[in-house]
């Protein structure tokens, strides 16, 4: 119960459709989503691969608590081989298609080999054809969503990729629901590496659970603590995301124009009141999300007019204190054009960024860019925003990521992240727990894969100093392995302000009855861990990429609240992996492997 | 008084948690395809209606109903379906102009919001409505909520004029 017990093969190479059922072990030990697609993933490919060739599998993944009235139980997860980092790829989104996949019949959805042309999967209960895609090939996923419900039904949900994911730009996310998105490491590249341009799915089946009295009982109460809590009941529902530019600016770790400065002049023009004040239409849910928190918004007139969601907070950051830009018009137009284009508003801002640094020190010629690109300049941002969208003139070196852009000019030392994946809108060195996570994220540079800012800004579940480095091994492993396992059960990581591991315990084992303990949740969560982490040690990547942009490590934040500060993450990193029981080279020992009894 | 599913649209997220509460206390599993409230969801116009049975003051799914088995609960004043005289003949689902009556395949009998009569007699879509858009409340609370709204407008236009 919880699962559905099926999983949907697809080879589009030669067009093979075939059903298998789940193995009820394997999905035992890994729940779901992000942790069961890759240890699927892990045993059914070779990670040394190129993550654009045939051989990469595509897994659309969903948790046992997706499709019930679990808070937030809505969510998927696109996991591959990322072409953005060479590493594990699993990104996660909202919206209604996770759900519409699970009442179609399907725990996971596994996507291999490459279509001879473009086409897109249609998933009408157990009825599945793979169809030509030429009249939505080269459409944005605002006009693919609607020529394919045309041509499927109308009441199908779906997720696309944008012509940024057909022409392989190592920003490209996937697409669901006109403006969610399956955001990081370039899941959208290898959608569009497979010819393959959406996944519609219409579902009429059910999801059921083990124990359904006492289910929607844990339901009622975690949906009353979500409430009852400042940030989940009314922080994000009211200011969304972006509540808290104002927070972290004050606290000095803003990263402003490509991290040379801690704090952003213009934060209150992009904060989540401002936002509120002038652009927001309402707010609204994803599937089963009581929290709400995505904004819907319109900006009304003037050049960047455009309607839409959004502007999130990683994205008011990432295509506006990155760049400088404090124009909310232009950078929520931005944001949509990320949307219907189909990029990361992370990556593709922080591209953005490292251009600009780049252009301003004099090692990008202006021919080479066609115009200035200055900091601030917010017509610039909306200009490349599109052209990288679409891949053409400059943004096609865009398109590449911030890391190959700033390798490209000579100057790799100037890209924000780590594995060649941007970091978010956290400054590692006003906040020493985010840098260890940056550092040691088996997705790259992240704040999802473990958000120590909860115990560093918000003092969940308790306050901890953000500048000291005592105690943050333990608070980055924890959070690390909190949040695999929130992320395998298809709820949402914003549960987590208000709700603990021992709520979400009790909500996954009423569902499946698989006999689940509250501690043995962690340790599932910990084994995910690991399984990623041994993932990419088999794809290549080592201890050397724990790493931070020297920027981190040996430039001190000039000014602000946590002027003076460096990243100390030498000082962490060895009791990082000690903690984990990894060996000094960051490989989990024989002794690990086996007490998580996770099988290399 | 008779109590209502008051419906307020503007309130509405679209997180569909009425929907999956709905089928899960009626058929005991998640299915929003089953549910008996819908959430129509525009995302081009930001709008969100969820829509049920208005339990018509004069059914016309209960009057055409050959077999009497759709009646209505005189404490509620909502009409339920009698599984035991439904014969699936589908006459309800031709003659309700809103599309709140349905029946499916596998059960083979009319199905339509009973305000959870057939079970507790308590909206489960109510309860797991975090918005408010669902209230289960008086019959008159809406129009009484709507009279005073107009009055305070009122109020103000009067004071207006007056002042």
């Amino acid at each position: 119960m919880g699962w559905i017990g099926t999983i949907l093969r697809v080879n589009l190479s030669n067009g093979s459709v075939a059903k298998e059922p789940l193995n009820p072990q394997l999905a035992r030990a890994y729940i779901g989503g992000r942790g069961l697609a890759t240890r699927m993933l892990y045993d059914e490919i070779d990670p040394r691969f190129d993550p654009l060739g045939p051989t990469n599998k595509l897994i659309l993944a969903t948790g046992p608590l997706t499709g019930t009235n679990a808070p937030t139980g809505g969510r998927y997860m696109v996991v591959t081989k990322s072409p953005l980092t060479g590493a594990i790829a699993c990104s996660n989104s909202g919206g209604y298609v996770g759900a519409e996949m699970k009442y179609a019949g399907y725990d996971l959805v596994i996507v291999e080999g490459k279509a001879p042309h473009p086409v897109y999967l249609w998933v009408n209960n157990d009825r599945v054809e793979i169809r030509d895609a030429a009249q939505a090939w080269g459409q944005s996923t605002h006009e693919t969503e609607d020529i394919l419900h045309n041509a499927t039904n109308a009441e199908a949900k779906m997720c696309s990729i944008g012509p940024a994911g057909e022409k392989l730009s190592l920003t490209a996310c996937v697409i669901n629901d006109k403006h969610r998105a399956a955001g990081r490491s370039g899941v959208g590249a290898v959608m569009g590496s497979k010819n393959l341009k959406a996944v519609v799915f219409r579902g009429t089946r059910s999801v059921k659970v083990a124990h359904p009295h006492a289910f929607m009982q844990a339901c009622l109460a975690a949906v009353g603590k979500l409430k009852a809590d400042h940030g989940s009941g009314e922080g994000l529902p009211t200011y969304g995301t972006p509540g808290i530019v104002n927070v972290i600016n004050a606290h000095g770790f803003m990263p402003t124009n490509n991290f040379q400065f801690g704090q952003f002049i213009g934060a209150e023009r992009i904060s989540g009141e401002t936002i509120r004040d002038e652009i927001l239409t309402r707010n609204k849910g994803c599937f089963a999300c009581t929290i709400a928190c995505a904004r819907v918004t319109e900006v009304k007139a003037g050049q960047f007019k455009g309607s839409g969601e959004g502007p999130e907070y990683e994205t008011v950051w990432g295509l506006g204190a990155m760049t400088g830009v404090d124009d909310l018009a232009a950078v929520t137009k931005a944001g949509y054009l990320c949307n219907e284009l189909g990029m990361d508003t992370i990556e593709a801002g922080v591209a953005i960024a490292t251009a600009m640094e780049l252009f301003e020190r004099g090692y990008i010629p202006e021919s080479e860019i066609g115009r200035p690109l200055r900091f601030g300049d917010a017509d610039a941002l909306v200009e490349m925003t599109e052209k990288l969208g679409k891949v053409e003139g400059f943004g096609a070196i865009l398109a590449l990521g911030g890391a190959r852009v700033a390798e490209r000019y000579g100057h790799p030392e100037l890209f924000m992240g780590v594995k060649k994946q941007a970091f978010a809108a956290y400054d590692g060195r006003g906040a020493q727990g985010m840098a260890l996570g940056y550092a040691t994220s088996n997705r790259g540079a992240c704040h999802l894969r473990g958000y120590t800012i909860s115990a560093e800004v918000f003092g969940v579940p308790q306050k901890v100093d953000p500048f000291a480095i005592e105690g943050k091994a333990a608070l980055a492993k924890a959070s690390q392995d909190a949040t695999a396992f929130v992320d395998s059960t298809g709820t949402c990581v914003f549960t987590t302000f208000a709700l603990g591991p021992a709520d979400l315990h009790a909500m996954l084992e009423l569902a499946t009855g698989a006999g689940y303990t509250e501690d043995e949740v962690i340790k599932i969560g910990e084994r995910i861990w690991n399984l990623e982490r041994l993932f990419n040690l088999r794809a290549g990547l080592s201890a050397k990429d724990d790493t931070l942009p020297r920027r981190i490590l040996e430039e001190p934040i000039p000014a602000g609240p946590a002027m003076g500060k460096v990243a100390r993450l030498s000082e962490m990193l060895p009791e990082y992996y000690r903690l984990r029981g990894w060996d000094p080279q960051g490989v989990p020992t024989p002794e690990k492997l086996k007490e998580l009894a996770l099988a290399p | 008084m008779a109590k209502i599913l008051s419906i307020i649209p503007e309130r509405c997220t679209a997180c569909r948690a009425c929907e999956l509460a709905c089928s899960m206390k009626h058929y005991g599993e998640f299915n929003p395809a089953r549910s008996r409230i819908k959430v129509s969801i525009f995302l081009e116009e930001a709008v969100y209606i969820p829509t049920a049975c208005t339990q018509c003051s004069e059914a016309w799914c209960a009057k055409i109903c050959p077999t009497t088995a759709i009646l209505r609960n005189d404490d509620y004043m909502a009409y339920y379906v009698d599984d035991n005289k439904c014969v699936g003949c589908k006459m309800c689902v031709l003659a309700c102009p809103f599309g709140a009556i349905e029946l499916y395949p596998d059960h083979g009998k009319a199905e339509k919001c009973d305000l959870c009569l057939s079970i507790d007699g308590d909206p489960e879509c109510v309860k797991f409505c975090t918005p408010k858009a669902l209230l289960f409340t008086d019959e008159d609370a809406g129009p009484k909520a709507k009279q005073a709204a107009t009055a305070l407008r009122m109020k103000k236009v009067y004071k207006e004029m007056a002042g």
